[in-house]
């Protein structure tokens, strides 16, 4: 008991001191970096929260990005023209939209199995990028621009300004240590341990008396708000949103970047998510058949490392254990 | 008590006064296809008793343990628990009513330790788990039902070990321990014995008797030893029906039991 305790500390004084460090880039490093910095930040929410289905509740969603892109649309759709959204109505209400969004298809995926449920996650997802990509309700094919970025005003008083990449950078930053603190309250907790033996074996949660349905449609509904959290933070950093925000692409890249970071913790994700993107970021720069490369290492972690990149972690600090006694 | 069916009246006033029926199967049937796994059973399991069913494999035994906790639908027939009718119900509303089962097949989370086993099971006699802040290691109570269950199966020492790493024995003990951790009146134990060395049996068996004061018990079993030495009330199955029922004495002088078995092969021992 008193050994994961210790580790659980470790874990959050890590967080702090690297959060401390991040808090560092916008003084040394050029716009261009800081807001790739962000975009990792954005990613690895996002990669946190499809993480909680695939990897904590077992559940393969295979239209994670549905719920990201809806949050973007959210706001791009209620930024009057020519003015800008307040920050502070436009958030909850985008995030609200995709809880609302992923209680709707959670409702009834969540009764799915196994193969089953891949496919009809990927359907819905994919009937959303066509809603979006072949009507007008977001601009079609083009998506919708953000000219005015959401306005953070308390009074008179505005605490940050989003037309500011520095801003959107602590926002990104501060909102990322939030949901992975959040989540860490959450699976730790009673929630947090039920989702864990439905992985693990739902038939016995059902007969020890756990009604598996809601517990697994409430854990949808969360990793949905979390990646419409993330799907936020993107529209509001690119002053844009397109249907690609949707897209099948990007709901296997952010299932990725969790399989390759490791399944099943936080650190795993996030991890996965800063690699994918400095990959992808090194590789664009070598050649513009960089998907080649980004395959090549994809097939060389599942072979190499069965854990993901976490897995390394964990390997190399029994061996220095071992070492030690 | 009226709306009980005729059939029970018979047995119930043959038995003690005071020991009240718990839960109660009235004709239940169960098809597979064409195959009647289930025909007809009509059977009672009372507080402070162990009702044994035992009988050929085949005989529709654990059908009948699947069909009395929800994990099968029932084809015909009721299931009552005290008097309520819960046919058709599912299996985890079953087991909040307080009906709690083992499986014959051992059915554990094997990834976690055998306490967060019996932890997790303790936890579902929360009123609700949509709790989301308190660290669950922090609910005290649940912490020490889960003690309390390994130390009665007999795992009081092996708690921090990995499910997956118990011997097969152990991991029956684990069976039973999570079973009782959710605190159920009713328990319907799928072949507990199953797979248990001689010593572990033995405290099984202890373990059980003392379970059976406060518990109604529907044991599937067979270790004919185990059986008679602790079972108030037997019935036999043979081809998913009821062949007789009654107290081990009228059941080892039963003429039709002696048949069957002889003519399956098998022979009851005492």
């Amino acid at each position: 008991m008193s050994a994961t305790r210790g580790n659980g500390w470790t874990g959050v004084l890590a967080l702090a001191l690297i959060a401390l460090v991040l808090a560092f880039v916008p003084l040394v490093a050029e716009k261009f970096y800081v807001q790739f910095f962000a975009k990792i930040l954005i990613m690895a929410i996002f990669a946190m929260s499809l993480d909680l289905l695939l990897g904590y509740t077992g559940l393969v969603s295979f239209g994670h990005a549905a719920f990201y892109g809806v949050a973007g649309y959210a706001l791009a759709l209620i930024t009057p023209q020519y003015q800008a959204a307040n920050f502070w109505t436009s958030f909850p209400l985008a995030i609200a939209v995709s809880a609302l969004l992923a209680f709707a298809i959670g409702f009834v995926v969540v009764r799915m199995q196994g193969i089953y449920f891949i496919m009809v996650t990927l359907a819905f997802a994919q009937m959303l990028f066509f809603l979006f990509y072949d009507t007008k309700i977001g601009g079609g094919n083009d998506g919708i621009y953000i000219d005015l970025r959401p306005v953070a005003r308390i009074g008179d008083w505005q605490p940050f300004n989003l037309d500011n990449f520095a801003h959107v950078y602590y926002l990104a930053l501060a909102l990322f240590v939030l949901v992975f603190l959040l989540l860490r309250m959450v699976l730790a907790s009673p929630f947090g341990r039920v989702i864990a033996g439905i992985k693990a074996n739902e038939h016995r949660m059902q007969s020890l008396g756990y009604g598996t349905f809601w517990y697994k449609l409430a854990c949808f509904v969360l990793a949905g708000a979390t990646a419409g959290v993330a799907g936020y933070l993107a529209a509001v950093q690119f002053g844009v949103v397109n249907p690609e925000m949707l897209g099948w692409h990007l709901s296997g890249a952010v299932m990725m970047m969790v399989i390759l970071g490791g399944m099943g913790t936080l650190t795993g994700p996030v991890l996965g998510a800063t690699v994918w993107m400095l990959l992808e970021l090194w590789f664009q720069d070598i050649t513009k058949h960089w998907h080649l490369l980004m395959g090549a290492f994809i097939v060389l972690t599942a072979i190499l490392l069965p854990n993901g990149l976490i897995g390394l972690y964990g390997s190399l600090a029994r061996r220095l254990a071992r070492n030690h006694d | 008590m009226a709306a009980w069916p005729a059939v029970w009246h018979e047995t119930m006033t043959e038995s003690a006064p005071g020991t009240a029926v718990v839960l109660s199967t009235d004709c239940l049937t169960r098809h597979f296809g064409g195959l009647t796994a289930v025909y007809e059973v009509s059977l009672a399991a009372r507080m402070g008793e162990v009702h044994a069913v035992i009988g050929p494999n085949g005989a529709g035994k654990s059908t009948l343990i699947n069909l009395l906790s929800g994990d099968l639908p029932a084809s015909a027939g009721r299931v009552l628990l005290r008097g309520v009718e819960i046919t058709g119900l599912p299996a985890h509303r079953i087991a909040r009513l307080g009906v709690g089962r083992s499986y014959q097949k051992t059915n554990i989370f094997l990834p976690f330790s055998a306490f967060e086993n019996c932890r997790l099971a303790a936890q579902a006699r929360l009123p609700s788990s949509m709790r989301f802040l308190r660290p669950a290691s922090s609910y005290h109570a649940l912490n020490e039902a889960a003690e309390a269950a390994l130390a009665a199966a007999g795992l009081a020492a092996r708690g921090g070990v990995v499910a997956s790493a118990l011997s097969h024995g152990e991991q029956r003990q684990l069976e039973i321990a999570m079973t009782l951790a959710t605190r159920p009146s009713v328990l319907l134990l799928d072949e507990p014995l199953a797979g248990m060395g001689a010593e572990e049996s033995a405290s099984m068996v202890a373990l059980l008797r003392q379970l059976r004061d406060s518990h109604a018990i529907l044991l599937v079993e067979h270790d004919m030893d185990a059986v008679f030495s602790l079972a108030d009330t037997l019935t036999v199955m043979v081809n998913g029906a009821v062949l007789e029922s009654g107290t081990p004495e009228q059941i080892r002088a039963s003429a039709a039991v002696q048949m069957a078995y002889l003519g399956g092969g098998e022979a009851i021992h005492d």
